[in-house]
């Protein structure tokens, strides 16, 4: 059941709760920080590989794992923060227009991290209509449950690029951590795709 | 025996390195001195080139790619190396592959002084970063140089370098 917190905005975890259920053969990786513990909340799992570092990356990671393999959904979850930090890698990802990646935002318009001070999102910065006017044609702002849920049809839809800023209530979820031995992560994803082949490559 | 390759063929010779290693992603921001590198690479339908905005989007890029299983190579001029330091946090951290082949300005006859900062600081800020960095300084030694890069990649899990001295590229001089 997807809630909204008390601002009235859409509760974080129960988003992407909503979002991985029944997730089939979706990839996902999740970006620094809170989103990286939301996609642990909803269930640690080989298919997902939440990051500690890399801040500005996760959208790019997604482009290179999506063109690795073009027949299988691949999903980046990231914060508002880490988004605009490799902002131009929506630039990157349009020339590219890979059907089978989806880019979801979790905008909190803060640095959840770091003493929850404003990103540029608090001011007003329209992540959605940047990421459209780079080129990803279907780029949505997500503020209801109904809008959740046509992205979780979207993103398995194989329609994309697709990108969406989902505005979210800014309170922290407890800490919810994957393993933080990141050899173990990103091998343990390599096999969920490939078999055992993986370490053999 | 086959004839010897002309020395001066370094790029044609790193685009066969590339193919014999089954490179499928081809990171770059461009510079002059691969730019016979990839129009090779453009003209190959085996291969995705992407170009970036900022080279350390190839770092995590490849890091992508990795995890789906397919190779990828970064290319970029010697000033992008300092664009990549934090991002290769991720490929050191995860023990993945990153080969990256450098082409040097700021090195060897600059005319650009912009340029000498970061092509003087380019082999201890990627060697600081915890990166294997050989470097090439003739053109007979750029393809030897670049497949032990991609081998000690593929081979050993980590992010490491070719450097292509601007001996072998030449200064862009203005004129000068």
């Amino acid at each position: 059941m997807i809630e909204t917190g008390a601002s009235g905005k859409l509760a974080r975890r129960s988003v992407v709760q909503a979002l991985l259920q029944d997730r089939g053969d979706l990839l996902v990786i999740g970006g620094l920080g809170a989103p990286a513990w939301d996609i642990t909340a909803a269930g640690d799992d080989p298919r997902n590989l939440p990051l500690w570092g890399g801040m500005g990356g996760a959208a790019v990671m997604g482009l290179g794992l999506a063109l690795a393999q073009p027949t299988r959904p691949v999903l980046v979850i990231t914060g508002d923060g880490e988004m605009l930090m490799g902002v131009g890698s929506l630039a990157t990802i349009a020339t590219k227009q890979p059907r089978n990646l989806s880019i979801l935002v979790l905008d909190n318009e803060h640095y959840g991290e770091t003493g929850m001070q404003e990103t540029a999102t608090r001011h007003g910065v329209d992540l959605a209509g940047m990421a459209k006017a780079a080129g990803i044609a279907d780029s949505r702002r997500v503020t209801t449950a109904e809008e959740v849920l046509a992205l979780r049809a979207a993103i398995r839809a194989g329609a994309g690029p697709l990108f969406a800023q989902i505005k979210v209530d800014e309170k922290s979820e407890p800490l919810a951590l994957p393993p933080r031995e990141a050899s173990i992560l990103q091998a343990r994803m390599r096999e969920a795709i490939l078999g055992p082949a993986a370490h053999l490559q | 025996m086959q004839p010897a390759q002309p020395a001066e063929d370094w790029p044609d010779q790193i685009y066969a390195l590339l193919k014999e290693h089954g490179i499928r992603q081809v990171a770059l921001v461009p510079d002059a001195g691969h730019s016979r590198l990839i129009k090779r690479c453009l003209a190959d339908n085996d291969m995705q080139v992407v170009t970036l905005t900022t080279e350390e989007e190839g770092i995590g890029m490849l890091f992508g790619a990795w995890l789906g299983g397919e190779k990828g190579v970064l290319l970029m001029q010697s000033s992008g190396v300092g664009n990549c330091i934090n991002m290769l946090s991720v490929p050191i951290a995860h023990r993945t592959p990153c080969p990256m082949i450098v082409t040097m300005r700021g090195d060897y006859g600059e005319f650009n002084p912009f340029q000498v900062p970061m092509g003087n600081a380019t082999q201890a800020v990627l060697e600081a970063m915890g990166t294997l960095v050989k470097r090439a300084d003739t053109p007979e030694d750029v393809a030897p140089t670049v497949n032990a890069t991609l081998r000690m990649a593929f081979n050993t899990y980590r992010p490491t370098a070719t450097l292509i001295g601007q001996r072998v590229i030449g200064a862009k001089t203005f004129g000068k």
